[in-house]
């Protein structure tokens, strides 16, 4: 059995500072939440699915 | 291929391999040969990330899917935005708050160092497979189709892609991915204008997409629950969503491209850059492929799409029966035509009892040159065994080669090989990082100077680059190779994608439950793949659903060990 990370994980070279901040700006000019872009994103895909439907219904 | 286009292939990949090497030639600590200088935006991020997924064989072989099963295969991609949603907020996160190399740190730091090893050992285990495949893939087909040794094609693409890889590590990957994306999408961007250009001239597009939809080629989304079929909406959404989760979430190939980022911001658009445009980026290839059916109605197309291979056949078929099945395929293409040309002729008078009828007898003729089909690739592989007899990966070359212009021709082959060495670069600079992280720094040498890990990384990648070389020289697929490189995936990354999960959500369950789980997990999957035949996809989700449950159980069974789930860096 190996021992726990923690000791070596300490032994292992120093790190710069890390990044925490989760609520940086999305810096979009409509989407300013993150929960925004996501259901923006979400809605596209919905978007695709409905077009390749819509594409299959027309031609079949 | 003439000399023009000898030269375009020549010149982009070696102008855009030298680039990367100059660029990067000052990579000389080890966060900046594995993570770059961290000042990357969003659309390089994008683009990396595009260009790492998107191997040789989405563009050779893909439009080969199109041309023979239709849109379906986009349904495959149907799980990735949500997958994306979830990378961007959850995991990605994570990975710039520990400030990690290699995502298999954060297992460490969330569990214990055997659980680390273990999720680095599968993802060394199935890339350095799948690594294999994405350097053969185009390697077999261009050197078959183009008649270069198979060899040295495999040696000369391979070395190149090894050399600025190692030479400039992460950052050398995205500056090169940027202008070999740029020569891949403006490859088939052409390809699919001259097929446009090459339909005949009394075929609208509306007819043209008549006669795809016709013939069920423009059947993109599948609403049934039978699990025995490969793509439906429902494999595409679940295991789809587990199979990306897992690629984009946990394999260090994608994992070092977007914690290269400027910001949080950056990767995160980068993500979501990707969410958006890779199904409509897959449909428009597949589309392809479907119109190339279309082209292929009105132009005869050969009975067997790997010329070489039947040429070979016909030398050992002194009974000239392949000929015949030549001969007769031809005369059942023909009947075919004018039976399409008579449907669109009824459409157009607006008769539509006519158009039915002759919709119908066309597509009794596809079924009889179907069959044909069949009949001659039984008859190629009775003149030799170990002929294989899918044809779909050379449709599209076929096409290029027999229907382009020189100059266009070197540029698809320079995209082709573009797309191989994008994938392979991002594929190697990880497979060098997690080694040298996760196995030679936290095992073998835990206190030396930067300097010594860069070396190590670059022989690492070097290593790996040779072990890729070596795998491919000696490969051997049956499957179309797409989906062996799918398959490769879906029978590990459930259960690799189950460790970060049960780290992220489960934090009452500890290291020593999901290391013996993780094992039961992949046991499972093994015993199940070589025993049922479902989908693929739905290994994403066994071995993910598996791998939880059995964790849950061991750690309910064994009790609490003492760990604290909270992540000890935090």
């Amino acid at each position: 059995m190996m021992p726990p990370d923690h000791p070596i994980a300490a032994a292992e070279a120093p790190r710069e500072p890390a990044e925490t901040n989760n609520n940086e700006a999305t810096g979009l000019p409509w989407l300013h939440t993150w929960r925004g872009v996501y259901i923006f994103v979400f809605g596209c895909f919905v978007l695709w699915v409905a077009l390749l439907f819509a594409l299959m219904t027309i031609f079949s | 291929m003439s000399l023009l286009d000898f030269v375009v292939l020549i010149g982009s990949m070696l102008g855009i391999a030298a680039y990367g090497i100059w660029r990067t030639r000052d990579r000389h600590s080890l966060s900046t040969y594995l993570k770059g200088d961290q000042t990357m935006g969003w659309a390089a991020i994008g683009i990396s990330v595009m260009a790492t997924q998107a191997s040789a064989i989405t563009f050779i072989s893909t439009p080969g899917q199109g041309y023979q099963d239709g849109l379906g295969f986009v349904q495959n991609y149907f799980g990735m935005p949500l997958a994306l949603i979830m990378v961007a907020a959850v995991f990605l996160p994570m990975y710039r708050r520990l400030n990690v190399y290699t995502a298999y740190e954060f297992l460490g730091r969330r569990f214990d160092a055997k659980t680390r090893l273990l999720g680095a050992a599968l993802f060394l285990l199935q890339r350095g497979l799948a690594a294999g495949i994405t350097i053969y893939a185009p390697a077999i087909i261009l050197s078959t189709v183009l008649g270069w040794r198979l060899d040295l094609t495999i040696i000369l693409s391979g070395l190149l892609v090894i050399i600025y890889t190692a030479s400039g590590g992460s950052d050398a990957v995205t500056l090169t991915q940027k202008y070999q994306l740029a020569v891949i999408f403006g490859g088939m961007v052409t390809a699919l204008i001259v097929l446009l250009v090459k339909l005949p001239a009394n075929l609208s597009l509306t007819d043209a997409f008549t006669v795809a939809g016709g013939f069920k080629k423009l059947e993109a989304v599948d609403f049934s629950l039978d699990f025995n079929r490969r793509y439906t909406f429902w494999s595409g959404l679940l295991g789809g969503l587990f199979l990306s989760l897992s690629y984009f979430g946990t394999d260090q190939s994608q994992v070092q491209r977007y914690i290269s980022g400027a910001s949080l911001r950056e990767g995160r658009l980068g993500l979501m850059f990707n969410a958006v445009l890779k199904i409509p980026m897959q449909f428009f290839i597949l589309l392809l492929g479907a119109l190339l059916f279309v082209f292929y109605q009105f132009e005869p197309p050969p009975v067997f799409f790997n010329q070489a291979a039947w040429s070979v056949g016909v030398q050992h078929d002194p009974g000239e029966h392949l000929h015949s099945l030549e001969q007769k395929f031809a005369a059942v293409h023909s009947e075919k035509q004018q039976l399409i040309h008579a449907w669109l002729d009824a459409k157009h008078a607006g008769d539509r009892q006519a158009e039915g009828e002759a919709r119908a007898q066309a597509l009794a003729a596809n079924e009889r040159s179907e069959a044909v089909r069949a009949e001659a690739k039984s008859a190629l592989q009775a003149t030799n065994a170990k002929m294989k007899t899918n044809d779909a990966d050379y449709v599209f070359i076929t096409f290029v080669l027999n229907h382009l212009p020189h100059g266009v021709i070197g540029l698809l082959v320079a995209a082709f090989f573009a797309a191989a060495l994008s994938s392979k670069a991002a594929e190697l600079n990880a497979l060098g990082s997690t080694t040298t992280v996760d196995f030679y720094r936290h095992i073998i040498k835990r206190d030396a100077t930067d300097a010594h890990y860069v070396t190590a990384s670059k022989c690492f990648t070097l290593l790996w680059g040779l072990v890729a070389l070596a795998f491919a020289l000696f490969a051997n697929l049956a499957e179309n190779l797409i989906q062996a490189v799918n398959i490769v995936g879906s029978v590990f990354y459930g259960v690799v994608l189950a460790l970060f999960l049960v780290a992220f959500f489960l934090r009452w369950v500890g290291g020593t439950a999901v290391f013996w789980a993780a094992l039961a997990a992949q046991m499972l999957v093994f015993v199940l793949y070589f025993s049922l035949s479902i989908s693929y996809l739905w290994y994403n989700f066994i071995g993910c659903a598996a791998c939880v449950i059995f964790s849950i159980a061991l750690q309910a069974a064994i009790g609490s060990d003492g760990k604290t789930a909270e992540i000890r860096a935090t």
